[in-house]
Parts: structure tokens; C-alpha cells; sequence
């Protein structure tokens, strides 16, 4: 839909066989890369290139390419999902590079991410996180009906902005000590902002921050570089708002 | 053509086949969960059941199972099961309530669905549907998903596509996401507590059969490649649908119709494969590589206005053409309805006015869906709460703001009704064997409306599946599971790896990637919007060559024993070429138009659909007759009791 001219590009990206493989960078020419394509559709067509070449394809991940799923996410030039802000890759369209810019691309690094090949990474220990307590244990059956508790819209809305989480870890590989406060904090408020989380609100963080430190996630040291790398814009005050439950839930002996 | 294309096959008994319970339609369901037998608390953790798919009605089956007690073995292909495809839907979930005093009953949702759907849908599943659908918010609130809410605190609701009552909940524009992260937390919760195994990076490739039930699955693993059996007393698929047959849809780039065309295969009927809905307001084709459409949700119909300028090729900004000059064509020929009629109907009146020579440059192939009024009218605030993250992506992938310029749509395919036939109790004709959510094809008839797929997979999957899976197991009790080291376990696997080996070894020159273009351009162009003999022969023909060159000239590099996504994809678009083969032939072999199945042959002298109930009021249930036969008509009769079908009309 812009009437940008086509760009011609280098890319370097990072090139990995399996787990065990010590990996590297390698070069690549593309030409004609049209500024409507989208930054996967890009790597799309190099594949398809190296393909009909007889080569091996750049292995990454993506799914929805809404932006929804969380599945697609790596680095480009430094930067998780790349420089646009609250943007995915898969989101990311190549009208944002330059004609003749070089462009380096690697997976997400962490060492709770292992990479199984090229930019596909091992994200599991998220759902570990989650696992221990990440939800609210009510069977289904018969509920009250749903406007029984009435939810102030406020909170309602500020849980959803936490709720509204992709699970892409881009805060995990943004973060230098490749925490996961931001990722785990966005569900400990969520649940904790609405009246049907809070039986369960203390077990809650005591077990989930245990669990992303056995994890082999970092701590956090209010980097912020979480919440700028962030494609939801999940807001750092969260991690204070986890901060706080735990120390309520330690004060009322948890 | 000459050959035969299908075998006429039998009738299928609504009692014995399609496991209809008497009575009157608003006592059936009651009825059947007063009898249907149960399993007592220490059996069920005898028994395992498998579920492929992590989407509403995967998750949802495999909380609700767990929790009742059953082992489960969930399967998904993704790294992690939130990331299923019901992720991305937008508008909301319906539910009838009527908490918003209008005029909402179960009843009106109930013909609402079945005169949406165009009278081709089984009345008793639909009733069940509606008569479920309240409980499905109380539950999804009880859980901590965070719906729209008003200033008093409670929930707020809005309209979609063809009803005329405001029973849709929603979270912004993200509706999905938060339904199925509240399912995953579920998922979660009985995966901590040992009741479910997950199996992330699992491929489904085949379904074993021992005695003609379902026991089992075989896997790839994706990350090794290595082949897995494994054995359950039942199995469940929940795979999605088969939109991706298009190539461009609104689906996710790797959903795919495997699992579903495997059990075809092994003899599950398939119901319907024409029914494939295309949504109105997807973003234009802009360049020949794109990946996928992306969706503008329906709800966005709510508040904006479709339009193209009275005056053909005007090539002046929309924002400079006065209103008398510009066409707002649905509110001119459905004024009831105007902006919101269903799917089918917005998507075929946008096609017309673009065939007509109205469409916007440069493609001529969009309409303007223009908010630009409802901002003026309601201010930014209350927009940007309705429609903001969907404002956002608009920008994001078209560098345009739909807060300066109307937007620009055109229709792409988004949802198959058609999918595999189940019976009341969503078994297959597999016995063992159970679709749900998407991938059955039993409530939205020929079309679906808006808002109403997120409500049919977590009913089928929090509240029907673990009730009717019980009449399957009580039967079964003290069975034990079964060997995955028997004949047919290590047979199927078998086949499941000459296929791959097959596909490996062809060493061709075209990437599969080109083959699934070419087959979603026959299909977008001969058995899309509208359908005739003549381009559905030519699709045919067409599709079968492509089949033949596939199988000569792929080109899949990379080896079986590690992450191959070419594989991946090679395999998928194999069972996409056959499965469109079987869409082609159900269209042709349909001649009326009913939904989304527009027969140009059969059109009232307006252009509207002609519907032809005396011949074609039946689901047509297709069976496999070997490689290369002709497939086999079954017909399930649709008999309406509780309403009688009308011409549909939006006017």
C-alpha cells in the first residue's frame, strides 16, 4: 500500500543445527524486497530461495502472524521483535528498514531458553511458571451466575491489560538477567485485581516466584527493559504489584 | 468429465446413526443426561482418553475430563498449548442471557443460529447449544477471564452480524485469547495436579483402529522426528478447521486439516466440506507473497459504515468524497440488517459491487469500512475502547490509521462449518472416536454468525463431551488400554513412514510452499464466494493434476530426524490437495445455493441464494472408498420439528 521503492538488503543470521551445535552467523543477499511484505513474509521468500537452492531453510516459528499467539520472536539488530514499539515480528512489515541496511538476526538468548534450532527456542519453563498456581481452581459445573460479584470496570480493565499477556518471552530475552518478572507478574495481578482470584492470591505468588527462580530465570533489578521490549506494553508496575502480594501473603505466613 | 464422481451410500437413521434423543426439542438434552450412563469416580481413573488439539474445545475437554477424573494425554503441535488458533479471535462469545432486557431467550439464539446457518444445521444440537451457552460465561467469570464490564460492574455486551439483540461478551478485541487462556489456566491447573500430560510439539499423523474403534494415535515428535505410538480407550479430535485448504485465509499459517483427513481416511464420514465460510471484513491482498488475510473483526460492523464511491475508478481520497457521493450498499439493499448482516451475505454484496467495477484501486478488489462517523458521533475514548488493539494492527500492517482514512476490506476465507459428521453425542462414525469445536461439522449448518464459534468449542468441550463420552466408556469398563506393540499399532506407524519417507525422497524442483499457492488459487477462484458446474469441473480437473505433479515434483530437503518444518508443510498440503478434491465434488454435487455455498445456477431473479429444501435438506456425510474410487454420498435427512426453515431474509 506505500509507494516505497523495493530495498535491497543483507542479512545475517544466526545459523544453528541442533541443541549441541555451537552455531554461527551466516550471510545472505536479498534483493527486490518489497516494503508491504511483512518481516516473516521476508524470510518467507529467502526460504523459498534457499530451497530451490538445495539449502537447508532458516528454521524459525510463527503461527497466527497477528501478533496474538505468541509463538513467533527473535532478535533483530539487538532488539527483541525488533525496534518498532509494541510490535511482534511477525507484525514488524519491512517499510520500517532502510534501502541497503544490514539487518542481524538471532534468537532469543536465556539460559531458561535453550535453542533447539537456528531462532526456534525452547520456551517450556514459562508454562512451568504457570503451572504452579497461574489460574483459579474452580470446577466447572455449576458457577454462580456471572454478574453475582460485580467487578469495578477499573479494575476489570487494568486486569485485562495484564491478562492481554502473549507468552513470546521478548521480556525474558530483553532483561540482562533474563528474568521472567515481568511475564510472571502479568498473571499473579491479573488474577489478583478481580474478587474470583483472591481465595487462592497468596499460595499464588509464594509458589509462582519459587517457581521461576527453580526455573533458571534471573532475578529483577528494575532494568525497565522488559517493559520497552514488550509487544503487549504489559506494564512494569505489575512486577511492584507482585512485590506487594508477596509480602502480604509472607505477612499473613505463607 | 464423464466418470462417475461420487457412489449414492445409504441414509443414515436419526435414531441409530445420528443419536437424536426424543422428545420435545427443549427436553432433550435434560432427557439425555438423565439416562445417558455414567461412569463411577474409580473407573474413570482407570480409563486414558487422548485429545489432539489445544484450542477451546481441546482445552476445555481436557479440564472438564481431568476433572471428572479421566486420564488425558493432550497432544498439540505448538511449543505450548495457549497458542492454538482460538487465540486469535476477536468480536466476542455469545450467550443468552439477556442481561441487556431486549428480548433474549435461549429460544431466539436457538433460531437465530438455525436461520443464520441457513437451515442446514441438526435443530437438537443447535437447541442444546443455546441452552448451554449462559453457563459457559458464568464458568469463564468464575475462572478470571476478564470480560468488558460497565461503570455499575457488570457485564457488558454488544451486537453482531445477523440477530438484532445485543447477547455478545466480550474482551476488546480479544475475545479469544482470553477464553482460551482461561481454558489453558485450567489445562494448567490438572496438569499440576497430574491429571493431564502434555505433549507440546507433537504432530498427529494417524489414527489407530483395533476392531474398528479408536485406540490410539501415531505422533511425530517435531523436535526429534522420531515416530510415537501411544493408546488411549477413546479419542478426541479437536483439531480446527481446514480454511489453510485456501492457502490465504485468516488461519493460523500451520492449522492444518491432517488429523481430520487421516480419520477420513480410516473411515470417519466427512460432512459438508463446502461449507467454507468467508468473513467480509478481512484486510486486501497487497502483494503476490502474502502469507495470510488478516481479520478485521466483525464487530467493528457494529459502528462502521461499508462503502465505495458512486462513481467508478474515483480516484479522490474518501476522506474528500461528500457522503451523497459514496454508495453504502448494504444499508441500501439490507435495510433491516444494513451493516450487520451475516457473513455470507456482506461477504457475496462486497465480491458484487468489486465484480461490478466499484472496487478500490489499485487491485479494484476492496471496500472502504468506514468508523470515521462514529468517532465524530461518539468521540475517540469511546471507540478506542471497543475497537483500539484492532485500530493498532490495522496501522501496524497497512501504515495507514483507520483514525484518519476508512479502512479498506475485502472478504477471506475464515471458517469451515463443514467437518468431520458426528452424532449427537460427537462421535465420529469411528466409534472411540469424537471430533469437537471446529472440527465437526455440526452447528452452524451453512453458515456460522459472528461470536458463535467460541461458544460452540468450549460447549462442546467443558459441557457435552464429558457427558457423552461416558455412554462410550461405561460399556468398556475393566478394558484394559491397549498394547501399542500390537499389529495394528506398529502397521499404521508403518504407513505413517513410507509416507514420509515417500515425500523425502522425491527430490523434485518445486518447494511445497508453491503447491499450496496454486491450490488455494483453484480453490479461491472456481469453489470460493460463488460456484458453478462449469468452474467446479475445471477445479476438479485442475486439482487432480496439481495431485499428480506433487507427487513428482516436491521438493522437500532436510532429513526425518530432526525440526523439518518443509516436511511439516510437504505432508499438510498432500492431505490439503485430497481434501480439496472432496470440497470441489460436495459443491458440485449440492445444487441449490444455502450460506456460504453460492451455486450461480441457482439464484432468485434479485441474486439472492436459492435454497432447495425438498432435494437438499440433508447433511451430506462422505465416506471413503479407497484410493483413487469414487467417495461414497451418505445422507443424514434434516428434519425440522420444533421450526420450519423460511426464505432467509435480511431485508
Amino acid at each position: 500500500m506505500s509507494e516505497k521503492k523495493n530495498l535491497r538488503l543483507t542479512l545475517k543470521v544466526w545459523r544453528q543445527d541442533g541443541p549441541q551445535d555451537q552455531g554461527r552467523f551466516e550471510t545472505y543477499e536479498l534483493d527486490n524486497v518489497n516494503p508491504d511484505w511483512s518481516f516473516l513474509e521476508m524470510l518467507d521468500i529467502l526460504n523459498m530461495k534457499l530451497v530451490r537452492d538445495g539449502k537447508e531453510p532458516i528454521a524459525f516459528e510463527s503461527d497466527c502472524r497477528e501478533g496474538i499467539c505468541g509463538t513467533c520472536g527473535f532478535v533483530v539488530n539487538g532488539r527483541a521483535h525488533g525496534h518498532l514499539h509494541k510490535t511482534t515480528v511477525c507484525q514488524l512489515h519491512m517499510r520500517h528498514f532502510k534501502d541497503g541496511e544490514t539487518i542481524v538476526i538471532e534468537p532469543f538468548r536465556a539460559t531458561a531458553f535453550p535453542v533447539l534450532k537456528d531462532l526456534i527456542i525452547d520456551r517450556t519453563a514459562m508454562d512451568f511458571i504457570l503451572k504452579r498456581g497461574g489460574y483459579i481452581s474452580v470446577n466447572v459445573g455449576s458457577p454462580p451466575d456471572a454478574n453475582t460479584i460485580p467487578v469495578p470496570k477499573h479494575n476489570a480493565d487494568k486486569a485485562f491489560d495484564f491478562a492481554t499477556c502473549i507468552g513470546c518471552g521478548a521480556c525474558v530475552a530483553a532483561c540482562p538477567n533474563a528474568s521472567a518478572a515481568l511475564f510472571t507478574s502479568a498473571k499473579i495481578t491479573h488474577l489478583a485485581l478481580l474478587p474470583h482470584g483472591h481465595p487462592e492470591r497468596e499460595k499464588r505468588v509464594a509458589e509462582m516466584l519459587t517457581a521461576m527462580e527453580e526455573q533458571g530465570f534471573g532475578g529483577c533489578s528494575n532494568t525497565y527493559a522488559c517493559e520497552v521490549e514488550c509487544p503487549k506494553g504489559i506494564s512494569i508496575t505489575g512486577i511492584a504489584k507482585a512485590n506487594l502480594e508477596y509480602w502480604r501473603a509472607k505477612l499473613k505466613g505463607h | 468429465m464423464t466418470e462417475k464422481l461420487w457412489i449414492e451410500g445409504r441414509t443414515l437413521d436419526l435414531k441409530e446413526d445420528s443419536r437424536i434423543p426424543d422428545g420435545p426439542i427443549e427436553e432433550k438434552w435434560t432427557r439425555y443426561k438423565n439416562t445417558v450412563p455414567l461412569v463411577s469416580p474409580a473407573n474413570k481413573r482407570r480409563f486414558t482418553i487422548i485429545v489432539v488439539g489445544s484450542g477451546l474445545a481441546g482445552a476445555s475437554a481436557s479440564a472438564s475430563l481431568a476433572q471428572l477424573g479421566y486420564n488425558v494425554l493432550l497432544f498439540t503441535y505448538h511449543d505450548s498449548p495457549r497458542r492454538a488458533h482460538s487465540i486469535a479471535a476477536q468480536g466476542g462469545i455469545n450467550a443468552a442471557k439477556n442481561y441487556q432486557n431486549d428480548g433474549d431467550s435461549v429460544w431466539r439464539l436457538f433460531y437465530d443460529t438455525m436461520k443464520g446457518g441457513d437451515f442446514r444445521a441438526r435443530e437438537a444440537n443447535v437447541y442444546r447449544l443455546a441452552e448451554i451457552s449462559p453457563q459457559i460465561i458464568d464458568y469463564s467469570v468464575a475462572i478470571g477471564v476478564p470480560f468488558a464490564r460497565e461503570y455499575g460492574g457488570l457485564l457488558a455486551n454488544r451486537s453482531f452480524g445477523g440477530v438484532l439483540v445485543q447477547r455478545t461478551f466480550y474482551a476488546r478485541g480479544q475475545t479469544g485469547q482470553q477464553l482460551l487462556l482461561g481454558a489453558i489456566s485450567q489445562v494448567l491447573r490438572w496438569w499440576n495436579e497430574g491429571r493431564i500430560k502434555i505433549f507440546p510439539r507433537h504432530e498427529i499423523l494417524d489414527v489407530v483402529l483395533i476392531d474398528g474403534h479408536a485406540k490410539g494415535i501415531i505422533a511425530r515428535d517435531l523436535i526429534t522426528g522420531e515416530l510415537k505410538r501411544y493408546a488411549g480407550h477413546a479419542v478426541v479430535l479437536a483439531t480446527g478447521g481446514y480454511g489453510n485448504a485456501y492457502f490465504l485465509s485468516t488461519n493460523a499459517v500451520n492449522s492444518n486439516a491432517t488429523a481430520i483427513w487421516r480419520a477420513y481416511k480410516r473411515g470417519a464420514y466427512f460432512g459438508n466440506p463446502c461449507f467454507v465460510q468467508v468473513h467480509p471484513t478481512a484486510l486486501p491482498e497487497t502483494h503476490e507473497y502474502q502469507s495470510k488475510r488478516t481479520l478485521m473483526s466483525e464487530s467493528l460492523r457494529n459502528d462502521g459504515r461499508v462503502w465505495v464511491p458512486r462513481k467508478k475508478g474515483d480516484t479522490r481520497h474518501p476522506n474528500e468524497i461528500p457522503h451523497e457521493e459514496r454508495w453504502y450498499f448494504l444499508e441500501e439493499w439490507y435495510p433491516a440488517y444494513g451493516n450487520l448482516v451475516p457473513r455470507d451475505v456482506a461477504s457475496r454484496a462486497i465480491k458484487k459491487v468489486c465484480d461490478m467495477g466499484y472496487g478500490l484501486p489499485p487491485t479494484g478488489r476492496a471496500v472502504y469500512l468506514d468508523l470515521l462517523d462514529a468517532i465524530k458521533e461518539q468521540g475517540r475514548e469511546r471507540i478506542e475502547a471497543k475497537y483500539g488493539n484492532l485500530f493498532e494492527m490495522y496501522e501496524k500492517i497497512t501504515g495507514e490509521s483507520p483514525w484518519e482514512v476508512p479502512m479498506k476490506i475485502y472478504p477471506a476465507v475464515h471458517y469451515t462449518m463443514g467437518g468431520l459428521w458426528v452424532s449427537y453425542e460427537l462421535q465420529t462414525s469411528i466409534p472411540g472416536l469424537y471430533a469437537i469445536g471446529e472440527a465437526n461439522f455440526s452447528d452452524h449448518g451453512a453458515n456460522r454468525l459472528g461470536a458463535s464459534a467460541l461458544m460452540q468449542g468450549l460447549a462442546d468441550g467443558y459441557y457435552i463431551l464429558p457427558y457423552t463420552i461416558g455412554a462410550y466408556l461405561a460399556n468398556r469398563l475393566g478394558e484394559k488400554l491397549p498394547d501399542t506393540e500390537s499389529e495394528e499399532f506398529k502397521k499404521t506407524e508403518q504407513e505413517v513412514k513410507e509416507r514420509i519417507e515417500k515425500l523425502l525422497s522425491i527430490n523434485g524442483n518445486t518447494p511445497p510452499d508453491e503447491f499450496h499457492m496454486k491450490l488455494g488459487h483453484i480453490l479461491w477462484d472456481k469453489v470460493g464466494l460463488s460456484r458453478s458446474k462449469e468452474s467446479l469441473l475445471q477445479a476438479l480437473q485442475e486439482i487432480r493434476e496439481l495431485k499428480q505433479e506433487f507427487w513428482k515434483d516436491v521438493k522437500v530437503v532436510g532429513d526425518a530426524n530432526t525440526i523439518n518444518q518443509e516436511l511439516e508443510k510437504a505432508g499438510r498440503i498432500a492431505d490439503f490437495i485430497e481434501l480439496g478434491e472432496l470440497i470441489t465434488i460436495d459443491a458440485l454435487h449440492r445444487e441449490e445455493s444455502c450460506g456460504a455455498h453460492f451455486r450461480e445456477e441457482y439464484q432468485t431473479e434479485e441474486g439472492e441464494p436459492l435454497r432447495r429444501d425438498d432435494e437438499f435438506a440433508y447433511v451430506a456425510a462422505w465416506e471413503y472408498n479407497g484410493e483413487g474410487n469414487p467417495p461414497i454420498l451418505n445422507k443424514e435427512p434434516l428434519k425440522f420439528e420444533a421450526i420450519k426453515p423460511t426464505v432467509r431474509s435480511y431485508k
